[in-house]
């Protein structure tokens, strides 16, 4: 975590890979360089392909991980991936 | 990732473009199911960009797809893939893309291999293709370029024709060993299989969600679902989609505002939806189905909750249903 807050939240619960990537991807297009981008998702696959997407277009991976507290039981887990858009 | 890295060693720019139609494998079902858990979750395409070092546009086309799956030009394959039609989309979309000013490319590869597969990578049919997506000459298949006439990209020189390849047939060894050459020691997909209307018995189902509702279309969900679960048909008028494990019934619950839900109460069990027009007997049939794949088969009787969209729901308690009263052609 770097205490910074995000400009952008993006929420892909539900969707299943690649959508997510899709949808981040897309959103990214529209947005400055340096913003602050947070994406909630609920498919465990995005730990692998956000930071994967990340590096292939050079945005700068923050932070990628299953948010901690108690889980959905129905839903399940939860997790986060931040980044920074590259300049 | 063979054609790509041919035409990079060559000293050209490429990127990768990946079409998401709804009826990918990878991804999706890995992600819900634990079954293959020893296989990365990986998106294939991402993880080919990252070791070629290109950038990769994955490009959603579900809607627009649609028309490829109901009215294919030149027809399905084995059971519901319009190979030849869904080349010819992607190629005209790849070829939209490419050329468009802020893009600026001048040719498209695929890593098409001639008589690798038995429908779109005929002979006859890959300049077919090649026609019918608007490239006739600035469509170069590295791998067996040598089998066909010289493109534009050839004939002016941009690509060396002497460095491409005149590979056939469907004997992967050549590719094996000129990835081996290239420094490769990992790849994906060699023999197909990355599309779920290849698949029987998701063609099946397909066609029963068709028959079902009585007109050939589909949404996103829809096609969604059909990869989940275990489907049964008990009527005409309605259908089962039962989880076959913790991430199916996860994955279902995200549906419980769509579609009638039924859970054990009583013993561990999957979750149901229920699609269709049930009546009222036919949730008392599918509670009893559901009974029979819960811990409680053998139970005298099973506590099954049901819940409408609408939020309104009621307990039934019911018997399992029994072997003798379950019929194989329920299945889907």
């Amino acid at each position: 975590m770097t205490g910074e807050s995000e400009d952008q939240i993006l929420n892909v619960k539900g969707l299943l890979c690649p959508l997510p990537v899709i949808r981040t991807q897309d959103l990214v297009k529209g947005l400055p360089p340096g913003t602050l981008l947070s994406i909630l998702a609920t498919d465990p696959g995005v730990l692998e392909d956000l930071p994967a997407w990340c590096r292939v277009h050079g945005h700068d991976l923050l932070d990628a991980s299953q948010l901690s507290g108690p889980e959905d039981p129905l839903a399940g887990p939860e997790f986060r991936i931040r980044l920074r858009v590259r300049d | 990732m063979l054609a790509a890295r041919v035409i990079m060693d060559q000293g050209i720019h490429v990127e990768g473009l990946n079409f998401f139609t709804g009826f990918c494998v990878e991804g999706h079902t890995h992600a819900i199911r634990k079954h293959r858990a020893d296989r990365v979750k990986r998106n294939n395409a991402l993880w080919v960009a990252e070791r070629l070092g290109i950038k990769l546009h994955l490009i959603d086309v579900i809607d627009e797809y649609k028309d490829v799956v109901l009215n294919p030009k030149h027809g399905y394959g084995t059971h519901l893939n319009p190979c030849i039609d869904c080349k010819i989309f992607m190629l005209g979309k790849a070829k939209a893309w490419a050329f468009m000013e802020e893009n600026g490319f001048d040719f498209i590869i695929t890593g098409e291999v001639m008589g690798q597969r038995p429908k779109s990578q005929r002979k006859q049919i890959m300049p077919l293709i090649a026609r019918e997506s608007g490239l006739p000459d600035r469509l170069l298949r590295p791998l067996c370029a040598k089998h066909m006439a010289p493109t534009l990209p050839e004939r002016e020189n941009w690509v060396d024709r002497d460095k491409l390849f005149a590979f056939h047939g469907r004997n992967r060894k050549p590719q094996i060993a000129l990835a081996r050459k290239l420094g490769f020691d990992d790849w994906a997909q060699p023999a197909g299989g990355c599309c779920f209307l290849t698949d029987g018995d998701y063609a099946a189902k397909l066609a029963d969600l068709w028959q079902s509702s009585g007109e050939r279309d589909y949404d996103l969900d829809d096609i969604m679902l059909l990869k989940v679960g275990r489907h049964l048909r008990p009527a005409s008028h309605y259908k089962l989609i039962l989880g076959r494990e913790l991430g199916e019934n996860r994955y279902l619950e995200g549906y419980t505002k769509r579609f009638i839900a039924l859970r054990p109460v009583s013993h561990q069990g999957p979750l149901c939806l229920v699609d269709g027009t049930p009546e009222r007997t036919d949730l008392t049939t599918a509670a009893r189905i559901l009974a029979r794949y819960s811990q409680g088969r053998e139970a005298d009787s099973v506590s099954v909750s049901v819940d409408w969209p609408d939020g309104t729901g009621e307990m039934l308690r019911v018997p399992p249903l029994a072997q003798e009263d379950f019929r194989d052609d329920w299945r889907i």
